[in-house]
């Protein structure tokens, strides 16, 4: 149960930079036998292609061996298996368990049934912790530091679980954070609130602009377009959030801009090239974060 | 004198409890977490009444009969503002005010449509984050659910 990650907010802020720690030297030494010997379930009971390679990747080099489905659809869950019942098997096979469900609270609800740890690769639009774990790190490398810090968001921000995590985990570092989203996918109270208590201080805007000229990191998120009721608005605010690679002229030396990925049209192709995009160096470091969050679950040493 | 003659209100049961201070438009609410329309014991109750704290309150008598800890908690739920008075031969021996508890078990359903306990046999757990009105936050998906939306299973 400890040793679980089911919420970022599992982890103090001292677990946080013990695991970023960690990733790090895994970074230098991504191929180990850590795990030689153990067994991890990765239970996808609803498809991630990108998330499971990734910790399938993550264990892989690290010598360990995978059981498992990359989709529910051929599991007894489509016969009607609770949960329950699922996770109390797997359990008795492996050591570890790595799962992605579509219900909220389901990551949480196995770790109470596992005797294994149990890390939450994504539980509906609630939590996502590994991701953000990755974030920070890519933060940490690209800054050489968490504290004290500007981070502008952008895009969707009322249904993103990315930035909700990612704002929870920040308030630890001290910083100022900027939003900018049209007015139906702003920023939720309960977050603003949250920040308030902390006397954290935060902006937001509604025009993607030089505002972000002061950023130290830009966070770009998809304005889906199954979240507008009014698909009038969407049409509206659909090109608004379009970073281009002329919008950096005047932004600082160290910007850098992170996307969880996937990007459909939000981050203009120019922008790639540009020193300050780091979405596909953000994803490479998922596997060394994954890497030291299971070495933290397993409670594994060098 | 209101008060001595709220007290004879009160006393007209000889044995069983009292719950009084029910905001009036939560009766049907208490009624129904506590069970009572199923209920064969002697239940009175009066709604509207006239009330200094609430405006208008709620009220209901039950003879032969003494609410255990969950139930409490049940009503807790629906009206913190209750007031619970025992009473043994016309008597008040014991008044209780309704405490809402820190953690809550198995008795509300979580708001979420998406929430694993609304989908498969789990049992409900939330933490109670705010008694006035009262805020439960959901061990599972960590989602709000607020006093309006509060639910008794």
């Amino acid at each position: 149960m400890n040793n679980c990650l089911i919420s970022i907010t599992d982890y103090s802020k001292e677990e946080i930079l013990e695991v970023l720690k960690t990733a790090a030297r895994f970074e230098e030494c991504p191929n180990n036998h850590l795990l030689e010997g153990k067994v991890v379930a990765s239970l996808f009971f609803e498809p991630s292609t990108r998330t499971r390679l990734s910790f399938e990747t993550a264990i892989s080099r690290m010598g360990g061996r995978i059981v498992g489905f990359a989709d529910s659809s051929s599991t007894s869950t489509s016969k009607g298996e609770s949960l329950k019942d699922t996770i109390k098997m797997v359990d008795n096979y492996c050591d570890l368990i790595v799962m992605r469900h579509p219900l909220e609270g389901a990551a949480r609800f196995a770790s109470e049934v596992a005797s294994v740890p149990v890390i939450n690769a994504g539980d509906g639009a609630n939590q996502h912790p590994t991701q953000t774990m990755l974030d920070l790190y890519s933060i940490y490398k690209t800054q050489g530091r968490l504290d004290n810090l500007e981070i502008f968001m952008v895009g969707d921000l009322k249904y993103g679980r990315t930035v909700h995590s990612l704002l929870q985990a920040m308030s630890h570092f001290n910083p100022v954070f900027h939003f900018i989203s049209p007015g139906e996918l702003e920023m939720p109270a309960t977050y603003k609130l949250f920040l308030d208590s902390l006397h954290i201080p935060y902006h937001e805007h509604r025009e993607l602009d030089d505002v972000i000229n002061s950023a130290d990191i830009l966070y770009m998120t998809r304005v889906q377009r199954e979240r507008f009721a009014d698909l009038l608005e969407y049409e509206k605010v659909k090109n608004v959030y379009v970073l281009h690679n002329s919008m950096l002229a005047g932004t600082k030396d160290n910007l850098r801009i992170l996307h969880p990925l996937p990007r459909v049209n939000e981050i203009n192709e120019d922008v790639d090239e540009n020193k300050k995009a780091y979405y596909f160096d953000q994803a490479r470091n998922g596997v060394y974060t994954r890497q030291a969050i299971i070495f933290k679950a397993l409670n594994l040493t060098w | 004198m209101t008060a001595k003659k709220e007290l004879l209100q009160v006393s007209a049961v000889e044995n069983g409890t009292v719950i009084d201070h029910i905001p009036a438009r939560k009766l049907f609410d208490v009624i129904n977490v506590l069970g009572i329309a199923s209920c064969d014991n002697t239940i009175t109750f009066g709604n509207n009444l006239a009330s200094n704290k609430l405006g208008k309150k709620a009220i209901i008598k039950i003879s032969d009969r003494f609410l255990v800890d969950e139930e409490i908690d049940k009503l807790a739920l629906v009206a913190p503002s209750a007031k619970i008075n025992i009473i043994c031969n016309f008597e008040v021996v014991e008044k209780k005010t309704v405490n809402v508890p820190k953690r809550v078990e198995g008795i509300a359903r979580c708001v979420n449509p998406q929430c694993i306990t609304n989908h498969q046999n789990v049992k409900t757990k939330f933490d109670v984050v705010g008694s006035a009105p009262i805020v439960l936050r959901c061990l599972y998906c960590e989602k709000l659910t607020d006093q309006e939306h509060i639910e008794i299973l």
